[in-house]
């Protein structure tokens, strides 16, 4: 049976781990590949590193960063922020990244999604969206957060599904760094409107709050920083108690 | 030395670094007859099964010589399924043909999304080179929309909403529908496999 996945994301600024709450102030939370390593031996299914600088500078050594994970993992590694062009996916690819994230630049550019999923594969493409509830609607933000991009979630899911997005990376806004619990209600009203695999991201808190998430809210995968950063949660013991509760994982 | 076939159907840095990170010297061939060196074969591959076309003709006729010759092939993902005849995905195209069967698309359902991505486990059906050391209920990272069928020649499968061929082997020749350099531990040790019959 296919299990629900637990992906462990690393928000990198200037080569190192750091964390915010509702995307705003920022502390460090330690070596990106020493993270990963801990992270790969507790169990975890996945790395999601989202590079939350953007000059060229900082985006060459993001390459290194991209290289030292990659280069003693053996697991599916995605790649995101900042991705604008075919160019800085290639960079991303080369440097040992399986999948790129795209958020401001699918939004802005959408062609970008298909000419990346004819060049790598839709395996190899997640459209990230970020979204604040608004009383019944998900509208849509870019630029970390502080854009309004005048598009609905579950219809810009859709949109991306069809231009062959593999994955949505879809993040609550309000949940994000609170540990407030996943929002479930977004997740879910995304994840049934398309075929493709769901990563819910934003809020994750207690052990429970996981459970929720792949229950009420039907996401195929949950991502989660803060609580592994700090080694509140151990990969392990989650996924432990995600089997108790029925969920099935990878242990 | 491992020719790694680059047919430009996605991108190979992670196999590369997971055959590396198991000790195989691994070249890839520019011309067909390249392989005439190769201990082994590995054909990898994700996306459309129409990718193949270019290993028609020359490619596939040094491929078939080397394994009439006893080395080794391992099919991977896309790689895998064009062992097969043929597929749904691109009837128009013709495979290798060293395993009999047709690849179909995965069928969706209520709770069953598709393409299939994430870890899910190994049903070993029988005992072969390829899964030396595996334990029966493994878990393996796989992202495919199509699939082989169960046949004989079955080593392994794996169940989303229908039951498909995750391993396959016969003699020299093996194929998985996973990614082995994704896999883990797991997929470690079924490329250390494959390489100890390529010694």
């Amino acid at each position: 049976m296919l299990a629900k996945r637990i992906i462990a994301c690393l928000d990198v600024r200037d080569g190192q781990v750091v964390k915010g709450v509702n995307f705003e102030g920022l502390r460090s939370a330690g070596d990106p590949a020493e993270l990963a390593r801990r992270y790969n031996v507790e169990g975890i299914d996945e790395l999601v590193i989202l590079d939350i600088t953007a000059t060229l500078e900082r985006r060459r050594a993001m390459a290194n960063t991209i290289r030292s994970v990659a280069r003693e993992l053996f697991i599916p590694l995605a790649v995101g922020g900042g991705i604008r062009t075919q160019d800085d996916a290639a960079a991303a690819v080369e440097a040992g990244a399986d999948k790129v994230s795209l958020n401001t630049a699918a939004l802005s550019d959408p062609e970008l999604i298909t000419t990346l999923a004819n060049r790598y594969g839709s395996q190899a493409v997640i459209v990230a969206i970020d979204s604040k509830q608004d009383g019944a609607r998900f509208p849509v933000f870019s630029r970390s957060g502080t854009t309004s991009a005048g598009r609905d979630a579950v219809e810009w899911a859709r949109e991306a599904e069809a231009r062959g997005a593999g994955e949505i990376l879809l993040t609550s806004i309000d949940r994000d760094g609170t540990k407030a619990g996943f929002a479930c209600e977004l997740t879910a009203a995304v994840s049934r409107a398309v075929s493709i695999p769901v990563i819910a991201s934003g809020g994750a808190g207690g052990l429970h709050d996981f459970v929720d998430v792949f229950t009420r809210g039907a996401a195929d995968a949950a991502l989660a920083a803060s609580i592994f950063h700090y080694a509140e949660t151990s990969v392990k013991a989650l996924k432990q108690y995600l089997r108790e509760n029925g969920i099935p994982v990878r242990l | 030395m491992i020719a790694l076939i680059d047919y430009k159907a996605g991108n190979l840095t992670s196999v590369r670094k997971a055959l590396a990170a198991v000790g195989a010297d691994v070249f890839t061939p520019e011309e067909p007859r390249e392989l005439a060196n190769a201990r082994g074969i590995i054909v990898p591959g994700v996306g459309h099964f129409s990718a193949t076309h270019v290993l028609n003709g020359a490619w596939t006729d040094a491929i078939l010589d080397r394994v009439g010759n006893g080395r080794p092939l391992l099919g991977i993902c896309l790689g895998m399924q064009w062992l097969y005849e043929t597929s749904e995905e691109a009837p128009e195209l013709r495979g290798l043909g060293l395993f009999g069967g047709c690849c179909y698309r995965l069928a969706g359902q209520q709770g069953v999304k598709i393409p299939h991505v994430g870890w899910n486990s190994l049903e070993k059906q029988r005992d072969e080179s390829i899964v030396d050391g595996v334990p029966d209920k493994a878990q393996v990272y796989f992202t495919h929309s199509f699939a082989a069928p169960i046949t004989s020649e079955t080593v392994a499968a794996t169940t989303h909403g229908e039951t498909f061929a995750s391993i396959v082997q016969r003699g020299q020749v093996a194929g998985v529908q996973f990614h082995p350099e994704k896999s883990s531990d797991v997929g470690l040790q079924i490329l250390r496999n494959f390489l100890a019959t390529a010694a």
